[in-house]
C-alpha cells in the first residue's frame, strides 16, 4: 500500500477534502503508466472519486507549468519526480542471461530472483516519488487550487496533446531561465533581509553537501548489494562442493552453504533498507532544496528587477519623462518582491520544519531496521555455529 | 602376486569416532610394521594429525597432554612457532604457560619410561584456545588461527601414549632417512607432538579456539577449561600493536622490515621470518629456539621432503607459491595495504605449512625438518630460485612428468583410488571457484568499507552545515556510527581474507599435493610393470639360450633373471606400499580437512558474528 512505501515525507494525505494516491502502475517496455486515483469532497471537481492513467511526462508537464506560473513564484514548487530508471536492473538482467552457462541452475534462479526484486524496488520507488509529488501539491493551500493541477487529476483524455501545446506556448522559457540561472546571481544581489541572507547561505552550502552525501550513500548501498550477490555465488559453490563430498565434511558444507543463502537475503534487505531510508531520503531532499533555491532565485530576480526599476525611476525623474510608468513599474516590482519575500519566508520556514521531521523519522526507522537485521544475522550465525559444533 | 592391500578405506567417522579411527589406523599400521618395539599396541597416542589444523587453533586436546607432560618430568609442550620478532620476549612465556597446563591430573595415565628415545609422547593439543571474545572487546579477526597445530611434543619419548593425549598426532613411525623399508618400523606409540603456534593476530585479538571438537576423544575433559584459559592466553600472539599482556605462542612472526632483518639491497632484499619452536621432544637440542629463515629456505625444505618422501606415497604439504609480483612490491617498499596483505598472507601460509609438516608424524622424524627448525644458518637453497639452472631443470622435469602422465595408462585394480582421484579433481575445481568468489567478496567488502568511510565524512559535513541543532547532532552521530561500521567492514574483510580465503587456497595446494602422491603411485606402478616386462624378456632370452645350448651365457642369463625377479618383487612390493601409504595419507588428509574445515568455518562465522553484533550495538547506540 502506498502508505507503507512512503519514506521521504511525512504523511501528507491527511486532508480528506482532496486525497490522492497511486494505487497501481503498469510497466511497459520503457514507459510506466501510473493510475492516479483521486477522492475528493471539493465541488470544483466533477466527480467525488475517479482515476486517470498518467505517464511520467505528464507529471513533468504539470511541474513545469507550475514553475512557469508567475503567481507561484513565491512558493517552493515541489520537485519533479525523476524519470523511472530501469536501466540498471535491465543491464544486469542482460549480463545474467549472457553468463547463464557458467552458473548452476540454482545460482541462476537465485540471481534472477534478486534482479527481479531489484526491478520491483525501482518500480516501487518511482511510484512512490510520483505519488509524493502529487500529495505535496494537494496539501499545499495555494497549489492545490491550481487549474492545471485539476486538469491533471481529472482530464480523462490523453494529456499529451495539451502537453505539446503548453510547451509551444511557453517554450520552456522560464524553465530555461531558472535552469541557467547562476548562483552567482543570487549571491551577487545585495540582500536586504537577514532571514533571507541566512537562508541563502545555508541552502547553498547544504545543497552541495547533501548532493555529496547522496552520491556516497548510493555507492555504499551498491557495495552492500554486491556483497549480497557474492553470497549467492558462494552459497551455490559450497552446495556443489557438498554434493561432491563424501566425507563427514559434507554436512558442514551444506550448512555453510545454507547459512550464506540466508545471509544474503539479510544483506540484500540491509542494502535495500539503507537505500530507501537513507539514500532516497537524501536524494529527495536534495531536490527539494534545489526547489527552495529556485525560490530564492526568483526572489533575487524580483529584487534585481525592483532595483532596476528604482534606477529606471530615478532616470525617468531626471529626464522628467514617463514618470508615472516608471513609478507604476517600480511599485509593481516592489509589490512582487514583497509578496515573494513574504510567501518565501513562510515556505522556507515550513520547509525547514518538514525537512527536520522527515530526516528524524527516516533515521530512526533506518536505525531500527539495521538493528533488526543485525540481530537476525547474529541469530543465523549463532544457529549455524551451534549446528556445526554439535556435529 | 603381491597382494595389494585391498583394505577398503575405513569409514569416515565423525569426530566422535576418532578414537575408533585411531585404533583402526593403528591396527593398519601394525600389519605393515616389522616390529613393534614396545609390543604394546594400545598406546598409539593417537593424536590425529587432523587435530593440528593449521588454521584453527583448536587443538582442544590440550588438557590431556598436560598431565602427560607432567609425568614426563621436564617435558613441556612443544610449540614451534614462528614468533613475531617484536614479541620475542613472549616466546618464553608460552612455554611457561604451557608447562602450567600440564599440571592436570592425568598423571596416572602415563607411565614414563625413561630410556626409549624413539617415541615422542603423545602431545597435547595446542593451546591456541582463545578465550572467546569475552576477553577482548574487539571482533575477532585473528587471521591465522591461533595455534595452528600446536602439537606439543612430549620430550619423554618413552611414555606410554595414552589416547588421553589431547592433541592428536597420529602415531607414526619415525621416518628413517631414505630407508625404503618399514616406514612404520617404530611402534607407533610415539606421537610426536609439535606445537606450532599461532601467529600474531593483527590486533592482538585472538580467534576463538574451539577445542570442543575433540572433547570426546580425550578423557580428561574436566580439566580442560582452566587449562584452556591459560592456553588461550599463552597462544595469544600479539602483533605489532598487540597488547603485550598475552604471551605469544608459536607464531610465524610477521616480518617487520625495520625491526626484522630485512636486508635492504635493492632487488636483493628479502624478508626473513622468525621461526620459533617450543618442543619437548628429545631429538631437539633445546626446548625452545628461534631461527631466521627466508622464503627460499621454506621452499628448499619442501623440495627436499618431497624428493625423499613423495615417491613413497606421502602427501607432503606444499608451501605457498613464489610470487614475483608480491615480493617485488614489498621490496620496492610500497607501503600500501596490498603489500602488507601479501606479507601477512604469506606469513600465515608459511606458518600453517610448517605446522602441517610437523604434524605429520613421519615427516617430523626427518632430519631435514629438524635442521630447518634448529640450525642457525641454513645454506641457501639455490635450487628454488626461479631463474637458475636448477630451476630450469625442475621445469623440464615437470614437463616430462606431465607427458608421461598422459601416456601411462594405469591399470587401476583398485577402484577406491580411481574414485578418490575423481573426487580430488572435482573438489579442486570447486575450491578454485570458491576461492575466486571469496576474493571477490573481500574486494566488495573493502569497497563497502571505503564507501562507508566517505559517506561518514560526508554526513559529518552535512551535520556541520545543518542549522537545526538536534538534526545536526543526529547527523554527526550518524557519521560516527558509519565510521565504526567502516572499521568493522574493514576487519571483516581482513577476516574474510585470512581466515576463509587462505584456508581455501591452502586446500587447493594440498589437493595438488594429493594429486602428486597419486602420480607417484602411478610411477611406482609403471616401474613395476617395466620391471615385469624386463623380466619377461630375460626369461625369453634364457629360453632361447637354453635352446641354443650356450651354457656360459645361460648362467649369465639365469643370474639376470634372478636379479630381475628380485626387482620385480621389490617394485611390486614398493607399489603396494606406496598404494597403502597413499591410501592412508588420503584418509588422514580428508579427516584433517574435515576437522580443519569445520574449525575454520566456526572461527570465521564467529568472526562474522562478532561484527554483526557490533553493528547492532552501534545502530542501537545511534537511535
Amino acid at each position: 500500500s502506498s502508505k507503507t512505501l512512503r519514506s521521504v515525507s511525512v504523511d501528507l494525505n491527511h486532508d480528506a477534502s482532496l486525497l490522492i494516491d497511486i494505487p497501481d502502475a503498469l510497466c511497459e517496455r520503457d514507459k510506466v503508466k501510473f493510475t492516479v486515483h483521486t477522492k475528493t469532497t471539493l465541488s470544483s471537481f466533477q466527480k467525488p472519486d475517479f482515476s486517470v492513467p498518467r505517464q511520467h511526462e505528464d507529471f513533468i508537464w504539470l511541474h513545469d507549468t507550475l514553475v512557469e506560473t508567475e503567481d507561484y513564484a513565491g512558493l517552493i514548487i515541489p520537485p519533479a519526480p525523476p524519470k523511472p530508471d530501469f536501466d540498471s536492473p535491465r543491464d544486469k538482467m542482460h549480463k545474467l542471461g549472457e553468463g547463464e552457462a557458467t552458473m548452476t541452475k540454482e545460482e541462476y534462479t537465485k540471481m534472477k530472483q534478486e534482479l527481479e526484486a531489484e526491478y520491483l524496488a525501482v518500480f516501487k520507488k518511482t511510484v512512490q516519488v510520483h505519488e509524493i509529488f502529487l500529495q505535496r501539491l494537494s496539501s499545499h493551500p495555494v497549489l492545490s487550487k491550481d487549474r492545471n493541477f485539476q486538469i491533471f487529476l481529472e482530464y480523462d483524455q490523453d494529456l499529451s496533446v495539451r502537453r505539446k501545446n503548453a510547451k509551444e506556448m511557453f517554450g520552456g522559457f522560464f524553465k530555461n531561465m531558472v535552469k541557467s540561472a547562476d548562483e552567482v546571481l543570487i549571491s551577487g544581489v545585495k540582500e536586504v533581509d537577514d532571514f533571507f541572507e541566512q537562508e541563502k547561505t545555508f541552502l547553498l552550502d547544504y545543497y552541495s553537501k547533501i548532493k555529496d552525501s547522496t552520491a556516497k550513500a548510493e555507492k555504499m548501498t551498491r557495495a552492500h548489494k554486491n556483497i549480497a550477490d557474492d553470497y549467492i555465488h558462494i552459497s551455490a559453490t559450497l552446495n556443489s562442493l557438498a554434493a561432491d563430498d563424501m566425507t563427514a565434511n559434507k554436512k558442514n558444507l551444506e550448512k555453510l552453504s545454507d547459512l550464506f543463502e540466508k545471509f544474503r537475503k539479510v544483506e540484500g534487505r540491509v542494502a535495500s533498507d539503507q537505500d530507501l531510508k537513507l539514500t532516497e531520503l537524501l536524494r529527495y531532499y536534495m531536490r527539494d532544496i534545489q526547489a527552495a533555491k529556485d525560490l530564492l532565485y526568483r526572489r533575487a530576480r524580483a529584487l534585481a528587477d525592483y532595483e532596476n526599476s528604482n534606477k529606471a525611476l530615478d532616470k525617468a525623474r531626471l529626464k522628467s519623462k514617463d514618470i508615472p510608468q516608471a513609478e507604476e513599474h517600480q511599485r509593481q516590482c516592489l509589490q512582487k518582491f514583497d509578496k515573494l519575500s513574504e510567501s518565501g519566508k513562510k515556505e522556507l520556514t515550513s520547509f525547514k520544519g518538514r525537512r527536520v521531521v522527515a530526516f528524524r523519522k527516516n533515521f530512526i526507522e533506518m536505525a531500527e531496521l539495521e538493528i533488526k537485521h543485525a540481530k537476525n544475522s547474529v541469530a543465523l550465525l549463532q544457529g549455524c555455529i551451534e549446528l556445526l559444533k554439535s556435529n | 602376486m603381491a597382494t595389494s592391500s585391498e583394505r577398503s578405506p575405513p569409514p569416515f567417522p565423525d569426530s566422535e569416532d576418532q578414537d575408533v579411527l585411531d585404533a583402526e589406523e593403528v591396527r593398519g599400521r601394525d600389519s605393515d610394521e616389522d616390529e613393534d618395539l614396545f609390543g604394546t599396541t594400545i598406546d598409539r597416542s593417537e593424536v590425529t594429525a587432523g587435530v593440528i589444523d593449521p588454521l584453527s587453533q583448536q587443538e582442544a586436546k590440550q588438557t590431556s597432554t598436560a598431565p602427560v607432560i607432567d609425568l614426563s618430568g621436564d617435558s613441556q609442550p612443544v610449540t614451534s612457532k614462528i614468533a613475531d620478532p617484536l614479541v620475542d620476549l613472549f616466546s618464553d612465556a608460552p612455554p611457561a604457560a604451557e608447562a602450567k597446563k600440564p599440571s592436570s591430573a592425568n598423571v596416572d595415565l602415563f607411565d614414563d619410561e625413561e630410556g626409549s628415545d624413539i617415541f615422542a609422547e603423545p602431545l597435547q593439543t595446542k593451546p591456541a584456545k582463545q578465550p572467546q571474545k569475552s576477553l577482548f572487546g574487539e571482533p575477532d579477526e585473528d587471521v591465522f588461527g591461533e595455534p595452528l597445530g600446536a602439537i606439543s611434543k612430549k620430550p619423554v619419548p618413552k611414555e606410554l601414549k595414552e589416547k588421553s593425549v589431547t592433541t592428536k598426532v597420529t602415531a607414526g613411525g619415525p621416518l628413517q632417512d631414505s630407508k625404503p623399508a618399514d616406514i612404520f618400523s617404530q611402534a607407533a606409540a610415539s606421537t610426536p607432538s609439535v606445537t606450532s603456534t599461532v601467529n600474531p593476530k593483527t590486533n592482538g585479538v585472538h580467534s576463538e579456539e574451539d577445542g570442543d571438537i575433540f572433547a570426546e576423544a580425550t578423557v580428561e575433559l574436566s580439566l580442560d577449561s582452566p587449562r584452556n584459559e591459560r592456553k588461550k592466553e599463552a597462544t595469544a600472539k600479539p602483533s605489532a600493536p598487540a597488547p603485550t599482556s598475552l604471551p605469544a605462542a608459536a607464531s610465524l612472526a610477521k616480518p617487520q622490515p625495520p625491526a626484522l632483518e630485512e636486508v635492504r639491497d635493492g632487488m636483493n632484499a628479502y624478508m626473513a621470518y622468525k621461526v620459533s619452536t617450543q618442543t619437548t621432544l628429545p631429538m631437539f637440542r633445546n626446548k625452545t629456539f628461534t631461527v631466521r629463515r627466508r622464503f627460499s629456505d621454506f621452499l628448499g625444505l619442501y623440495e627436499k621432503l618431497s624428493e625423499k618422501h613423495g615417491p613413497n606415497g606421502f602427501i607432503v604439504p606444499p608451501p605457498p607459491e613464489k610470487s614475483l609480483l608480491g615480493m617485488t612490491k614489498v621490496k620496492v617498499g610500497k607501503e600500501d595495504s596490498s603489500s602488507t596483505d601479501f606479507v601477512e598472507r604469506r606469513r600465515g601460509a608459511l606458518e600453517r605449512y610448517l605446522q602441517r609438516v610437523v604434524n605429520h608424524p613421519s615427516l617430523l622424524q626427518d632430519p631435514d625438518v629438524r635442521e630447518f627448525l634448529e640450525r642457525e644458518e641454513l645454506p641457501r637453497a639455490v635450487s628454488t630460485q626461479a631463474l637458475s639452472g636448477a630451476g630450469f631443470l625442475k621445469m623440464i622435469n615437470k614437463a616430462t612428468d606431465a607427458v608421461s602422465k598422459m601416456t601411462i595408462k594405469m591399470n587401476e585394480s583398485d577402484v577406491w583410488f580411481e574414485e578418490k582421484l575423481q573426487e580430488v579433481e572435482s573438489a579442486d575445481q570447486q575450491f578454485r571457484k570458491l576461492h575466486a568468489l571469496v576474493e571477490s567478496l573481500v574486494v566488495h567488502r573493502k569497497e563497502l568499507s571505503l564507501n562507508t568511510a566517505s559517506f561518514a565524512k560526508s554526513a559529518a559535513m552535512l551535520g556541520s552545515a545543518e542549522d537545526n541543532t538536534a538534526l545536526s547532532r543526529a547527523l554527526s552521530q550518524l557519521a560516527e556510527v558509519e565510521d565504526k561500521m567502516e572499521q568493522l567492514h574493514q576487519e571483516q574483510a581482513a577476516s574474510d581474507t585470512f581466515t576463509f580465503a587462505e584456508m581455501i587456497a591452502d586446500y587447493i595446494r594440498l589437493l595438488g599435493a594429493v594429486r602428486g602422491s597419486f602420480d607417484h603411485r602411478m610411477k611406482a606402478w609403471q616401474r613395476w610393470q617395466d620391471a615385469q616386462s624386463m623380466l619377461q624378456k630375460k626369461r625369453e632370452t634364457e629360453a632361447k639360450l637354453l635352446w641354443a645350448n650356450k651354457p656360459d651365457k645361460l648362467q649369465l642369463a639365469k643370474e639376470e633373471i634372478a636379479e630381475w625377479e628380485a626387482k620385480v618383487t621389490q617394485y611390486e612390493r614398493d607399489f603396494e606400499r606406496v598404494s597403502a601409504t597413499v591410501r592412508k595419507e588420503v584418509i588422514r588428509f580428508e579427516r584433517e580437512k574435515t576437522k580443519n574445515c569445520k574449525r575454520q568455518v566456526i572461527t570465521y562465522l564467529e568472526c562474522l558474528l562478532q561484527s554483526q553484533q557490533q553493528v547492532s550495538e552501534s545502530a542501537f547506540s545511534y537511535s
